[in-house]
């Protein structure tokens, strides 16, 4: 054993960089909501890239540590305290045996990365040691970590040399309760009208309650569909179409009412019309926002996507290659 | 029934999921062919093993491929799958090396039952039930009479998602045979494990406990999805369906229903099932008179 749960915060999961490969079997990624942070915490304490650690979303958990430990607290600005005192975040921290980890209220963002030296070591599931709570498997016991629970830490890469090293503040995102959001639109966008589509990346976007790991839901518009005659085996509302596969970071309008961002635990198809998908780059920021937030979609190409994507991991490798 | 009947090929439309993802809508209306050249595309393009694709999900009347574009460009993959949809073409001589399986269900089990009572107020007809909301609205005199229209042709597994294990599964029949219900009006917050339901033009085994929109006709007694791998149909895969298998849902009653589900307890339970060469031609050309020749093979010694 080597962290004892003494409370478990809202939702802690261990995740890593996720289980893929299965989405035909209808099996979704999960992993880590916030690649960015969850990564750059491996980089801090000197893990390798994919070793699991714990998201930890809105409120955070009270940890006991039963060993020394190296770790690194990334993401969401919910300042964590070692035996009360506040810690800095975006650091590679010390912990000794008996220590204790605990957060103070969120005020920024919405989950927070605790990476430790040598990962949380979980039992692997279908390559992955992502937790999967829906039908309970990978991470924990397939579930959020309970009070009472003990997870064991794997064997350290690196020795102490970690400690004390920080990402600089040039690369430390600034969360914001406003966010832009890129997005290529295609799928089905064909049924929703010109107007509609327009209405869409004009409106500025409420983050509803409705808001997880599975998918993120908006208020704000409303939407019309093209009228047609249904095609056979799609169903009679127009915002139905035949059952297919949903990206992750697909956008579906069911109603026309409530768009719904699908995440990493998502569902991985049906019949609801899928107008884009938000561009990988921005689900960092889109895992760090949270109900009542607001949001907007802008239209991209492909080339600005992939683009985006270019320089993320640009800047990941930075960050790693100066922690190193 | 001729081909003529068939949606003729329509122009597939190419898109792109954000960075990571390729969508390639072959047709907007379902039909049995369509998912032929989704599963016959897909099938191909497995066989390449193209450095850089993670996922290959064919799909209904599409299919989804997710790909790491630092290595392979969207671009370049739709290329290929052009080609591709060219060499597949009408499908005609495709084969498809698959399996038929019998699948128990009961037809209005008291706990289905029990959930659409429950949510009446979410469906399109609170006053009736949802087999016989679906069977009036399909033009069956009776509640029979459709129960037997549902069972009395086997199906074929489309696609598998929603979430994990789920199958869908289009009727082997003509399309004019094709049964069709709306969705619930409002979605159920609950759906039991195992639920036989029916949405659109699919019916679906419900993998898990969880929400669902489909009308609730029955339930089987024997798991889609078996995550401990206990069963021996789920040592090689925690989800037994796969796209292209060919499933005889045949009705059950409560006796029966108790046996398999006891024998799934002990781990006892195994599917019946045997290994079948699919020709979509001849399903496509005479649908039942082929599935006859299919329980023959599944049912026969």
């Amino acid at each position: 054993m080597a962290i004892k749960v003494r409370q478990p915060g809202l939702l802690t999961t261990v995740q890593d960089t996720g289980r893929f490969g299965e989405y035909a079997l209808g099996m979704p990624p999960s992993g880590a909501m916030d690649v960015f942070s969850y990564q750059v915490g491996n980089y801090l304490v000197g893990n390798e890239e994919g070793t699991a650690g714990l998201e930890i979303t809105y409120f955070g958990p009270e940890l006991e540590f039963t060993e020394a430990a190296i770790i690194a607290v990334t993401g969401a600005e919910m300042p964590p305290k070692i035996n009360g005192e506040e810690a800095p975040t975006w650091e590679a921290l010390e912990v000794g045996d008996g220590d204790v980890l605990s957060f103070d209220y969120l005020k920024n963002g919405a989950r927070s990365y605790l990476a430790v030296a040598g990962g949380i070591d979980v039992p692997v599931f279908m390559h992955s040691r992502s937790t999967y709570t829906l039908i309970g498997l990978g991470g924990h016991e397939g579930r959020a970590l309970q009070e009472g629970d003990e997870l064991e830490i794997g064997e350290s890469p690196s020795g102490s040399e970690q400690v004390g090293k920080s990402v600089d503040d040039d690369h430390i995102p600034a969360y914001s309760r406003e966010t832009e959001l890129r997005v290529i639109i295609g799928l089905a966008s064909y049924r929703l009208t010109e107007e509609s589509m327009e209405e869409f990346l004009n409106t500025t976007w409420t983050v509803t309650p409705d808001a997880d790991r599975v998918g993120y839901r908006y208020r704000g518009g409303e939407l019309k569909f093209v009228e047609r005659e249904q095609p056979a085996g799609a169903g009679s509302d127009p915002a139905n179409v035949v059952d297919f596969g949903y990206p992750i970071g697909s956008i579906q309008v069911p109603g026309g009412v409530e768009p719904i961002v699908l995440m990493n635990d998502a569902v991985t198809g049906g019949g609801y019309a899928t107008i884009g998908t938000v561009i990988s780059a921005d689900r960092d920021r889109l895992a760090q926002t949270k109900t009542n937030d607001k949001t907007r979609f802008r239209s991209v190409e492909l080339d600005e996507a992939l683009e985006a994507r270019k320089q993320r991991l640009q800047q990941m490798e930075e960050i790693r290659q100066a922690l190193e | 029934m001729g081909r003529s009947d068939e949606t003729e090929l329509a122009q597939a439309r190419y898109s792109y999921g954000g960075d990571e993802y390729v969508f390639v809508e072959l047709s907007e209306a379902m039909s049995l062919k369509v998912n032929f050249r989704a599963m016959a595309i897909t099938n191909k393009l497995r066989g390449e093993n193209i450095e850089g694709i993670t996922d290959i999900c064919p799909s209904n009347a599409s299919y989804m491929i997710r790909i790491d574009p630092d290595v392979l460009h969207p671009d370049d993959l739709i290329s290929r799958l052009k080609e591709l949809d060219e060499e597949v073409g009408d499908i005609r001589g495709f084969e498809l090396e698959t399996r038929v399986v019998d699948v128990p269900v009961m037809m209005e089990d008291p706990w289905t039952h029990e959930t659409l009572m429950r949510f009446r107020d979410r469906h399109q007809d609170p006053d009736a039930t949802d087999l016989e909301y679906s069977a009036r609205i399909n033009g069956y005199d009776s509640k029979e009479d459709f129960i037997e229209a549902l069972l009395g042709s086997p199906w074929l597994v489309t696609m598998i998602g929603f979430v994990p294990g789920l199958p869908w599964c289009y009727q082997l029949v003509p399309p004019e045979e094709q049964i069709e219900v709306p969705k619930y009006v409002r979605p159920r917050t609950y759906t039991p494990e195992r639920a036989f339901g029916f949405g659109g033009g699919f019916a679906v085994i419900y993998s898990v406990e969880g929400a669902g929109g489909y009308q609730l006709f029955g339930r089987s007694p024997v798991p889609v999805l078996d995550v401990q791998q206990r069963l021996k149909d789920f040592q090689d895969s925690i989800v037994f369906p796969k796209p292209g298998d060919v499933w005889n849902y045949r009705r059950i009653d409560r006796e029966e229903f108790d046996r398999l589900e006891a024998e799934v307890e002990e781990g006892a339970f195994e599917y019946r099932k045997k290994d079948l060469v699919f020709h979509p031609d001849r399903a496509l050309e005479d649908p039942h008179a082929y599935n006859e020749e299919i329980l023959g093979v599944l049912y026969g010694d």
